[in-house]
């Protein structure tokens, strides 16, 4: 592997993406990609009795349908890359700890599914690993349990709030294979800008989400049209519509082929999910169950998968702090 | 039926619009600000007990009844009211006791509804 | 457009591109279900006193009678899908301060009774009662001072 431009770094024998895997909640079971998911739940506890259990078992599942649909024995699995929104990445660690795989936690908020296949493409790249498995996970109750308010609360939701995806995304990766193959990552810099509102994450997100976009673009001297789709996490609709007229402003036409997987999952008419999706969970269920499907059936062949993250806490919104966001892109072609 | 004859309607009506108004008030504040409901809430509690303080908000409860004494300004205005007239019967130990000894009522059955609720509801989502 | 360089620009841009509240819808509903819920107060109150009792106490019945109910409805999973029609409409009435006891108490339930329900009961409400009885403590001070 080589660092090509400022801060992207071009695999010499590309990973391919084995096989993925996805669990989603009752809300994403009745969107628009329902039929492309795994197994859709009947509802949010899944026979467990909190919500963080829930979102346990939620990744549990999914890491092993992922590695009973790769056939790729659990042994001959080497490392696992995980990570979620709760405190100190719980759901990883506890739906994971009889998985006995050597576990690396990941935190990069929403955009840590992402960030897994960089890490996890890194280290097939490198030798040191044959088949890594990576895994995100969120949870709409836990999540608005930690960062916002209870369950039960009579409060109205803004407009330009974001409804975290309950459910769980995961992919098997390996040193051999035919593809679809990671040839690029874009690991992507903290920016803030300066947004407060917890309320609206994808304006938050979209500076972190232009710069990696435009770095990639730099380094490696590829234009927008050289990629099928370009897809982001959880900008929502705001986000995207940002991220697109910003872009146009720095010389980058995306509108043709930009998708948003907080866009995608949800109905937003009959929904009211608002500005769309966001967690986790957003991007890992939209490209395990949707996008890959595609790239394996070859209905696409060049994508840019870049996942989205705010960095913020309930401690820190509550001290009035801005909200950093970072995104984290991978180059997917067959 | 002698207490639906007793029912004064334009009392209610008066008590009506004033409650309504109070809460668009509470409306305007959540849409044009970003503040948390907490954060209102705390707003109209220590406003109305300023506005009791003030001997102001009593003419509102005259004129408006439970329309003034139900949203929290009400609430807010009985805690001052409870302290001002327990301080009368016993001084500076009543600006302590009498506020929340008016308001009593309403802490202890918010408290122990809550406890109760939270023994026999299990939470659920929101399905918006 | 022009590139945005300083976060004051992006402010005012992302300001521009996010949707606003409905603010006349919303203000409409939470008149009427303000109004509605004050309404109800009021009868019982004027119930109340038709059975003879003073203002106070009446005053005191109708807390605890809206209370009770707020507890329920949020219970039974209803006073959330109100909240969210009504906006300050169920918030600002006493059912909004019963809302925000109740609602972290059934959600820490699997923290257990003494921390979870007992511990995280006010973390909405806390607030309020801080608020409220120093203000009304504060006043009662000032009203021993003037009148020694």
């Amino acid at each position: 592997m080589k660092h090509i431009g400022k801060q992207t770094i071009q695999f010499d024998a590309p990973p391919t993406i084995l096989q993925t895997a996805s669990i989603v909640g009752p809300k994403e079971g009745q969107g628009p990609l329902a039929k492309y998911f795994d197994q859709c739940l009947e509802d949010e506890f899944w026979g467990e009795k909190t919500w963080e259990k829930a979102e346990s078992k939620i990744i549990k599942e999914t890491v092993n349908t992922v590695i009973s649909k790769s056939g790729v024995p659990s042994e001959e699995i080497d490392y696992c890359f995980a990570g979620d929104l709760l405190n100190q990445c719980i759901s990883s660690s506890f739906g994971l700890r009889e998985l006995n795989i050597p576990f690396f936690g990941v935190f990069g908020a929403c955009s840590t599914f992402v960030e897994s296949l960089c890490l996890g493409s890194i280290l097939l790249d490198g030798h040191a690993a044959k088949n890594v498995l990576c895994a995100t996970s969120s949870h709409f109750c836990s999540a608005e349990k930690q960062f916002r308010f209870p369950l039960e609360l009579g409060n109205q939701r803004p407009p330009t709030s974001q409804w975290t995806v309950t459910g769980s995304g995961a992919a098997v990766l390996s040193s051999s294979g035919t593809g679809p193959y990671i040839t690029m990552a874009t690991p992507g810099k903290i920016v803030d800008m300066g947004i407060k509102d917890a309320n609206n994450m994808g304006a938050a997100m979209a500076p972190a989400a232009l710069d990696t976009l435009i770095t990639h673009f730099q380094d490696t001297g590829r234009k927008p049209s050289y990629y099928d789709l370009i897809i982001s996490g959880d900008l929502g609709y705001i986000g995207k519509e940002i991220l697109t007229e910003l872009s146009e402003t720095k010389g980058y036409n995306i509108k043709s082929n930009y998708e948003d997987c907080g866009v995608l999952i949800f109905d937003k008419e009959n929904q009211d999910t608002h500005s769309g999706g966001s967690g986790c969970a957003c991007i890992g269920t939209t490209f395990s169950g949707y996008f890959f499907k595609q790239l394996k059936e070859r209905k696409i062949n060049k994508i840019l998968l870049m996942a989205t993250g705010a960095l913020t806490n309930a401690t820190t919104s509550q001290q009035g702090e801005s909200i950093p966001g970072i995104a984290h892109a991978i180059a997917i072609e067959n | 039926m002698d207490f639906i004859k007793s029912i004064d309607l334009m009392g209610l009506l008066r008590c009506f619009v004033v409650g309504g108004i109070i809460c668009i008030i509470g409306q305007i504040l959540i849409d044009k600000t970003k503040l948390t409901p907490a954060r209102i809430l705390v707003i109209f509690v220590t406003t109305g007990a300023v506005l009791g303080g003030l001997g102001i908000y009593k003419y509102l409860i005259d004129f408006a009844g439970a329309g003034a004494t139900v949203p929290l300004l009400g609430f807010g205005a009985n805690l001052a009211k409870g302290a001002l007239q327990e301080v009368q019967t016993s001084g500076l130990l009543g600006a302590f006791v009498g506020g929340v000894k008016a308001s009593a009522g309403g802490i202890a059955a918010a408290v122990f509804f809550g406890y109760l609720a939270s023994l026999i509801a299990k939470p659920k989502i929101k399905k918006q | 457009m022009n590139p945005i360089e300083t976060k004051q620009q992006y402010s005012d841009y992302v300001d521009k591109k996010s949707p606003n509240s409905p603010i006349l819808k919303n203000c409409f509903n939470a008149f009427w279900v303000g109004g509605l819920i004050c309404t109800i107060g009021q009868l019982i109150m004027d119930f109340c006193k038709y059975q003879g009792m003073d203002e106070t106490s009446s005053s005191t019945v109708v807390s605890i009678v809206l209370i009770a109910i707020s507890a329920i409805l949020t219970g039974l999973n209803i006073f959330n899908k109100i909240g969210k029609f009504a906006g300050a409409g169920s918030l600002i009435p006493i059912t909004g301060f019963a809302n925000s006891i109740v609602s972290p108490a059934i959600e820490y339930k699997s923290e257990g009774y003494v921390m979870g329900v007992g511990g995280k009961m006010f973390t909405v409400a806390g607030p309020v009662l801080v608020f409220g009885i120093s203000a009304s403590v504060i006043i009662g001070i000032i009203a021993v001072l003037f009148t020694a």
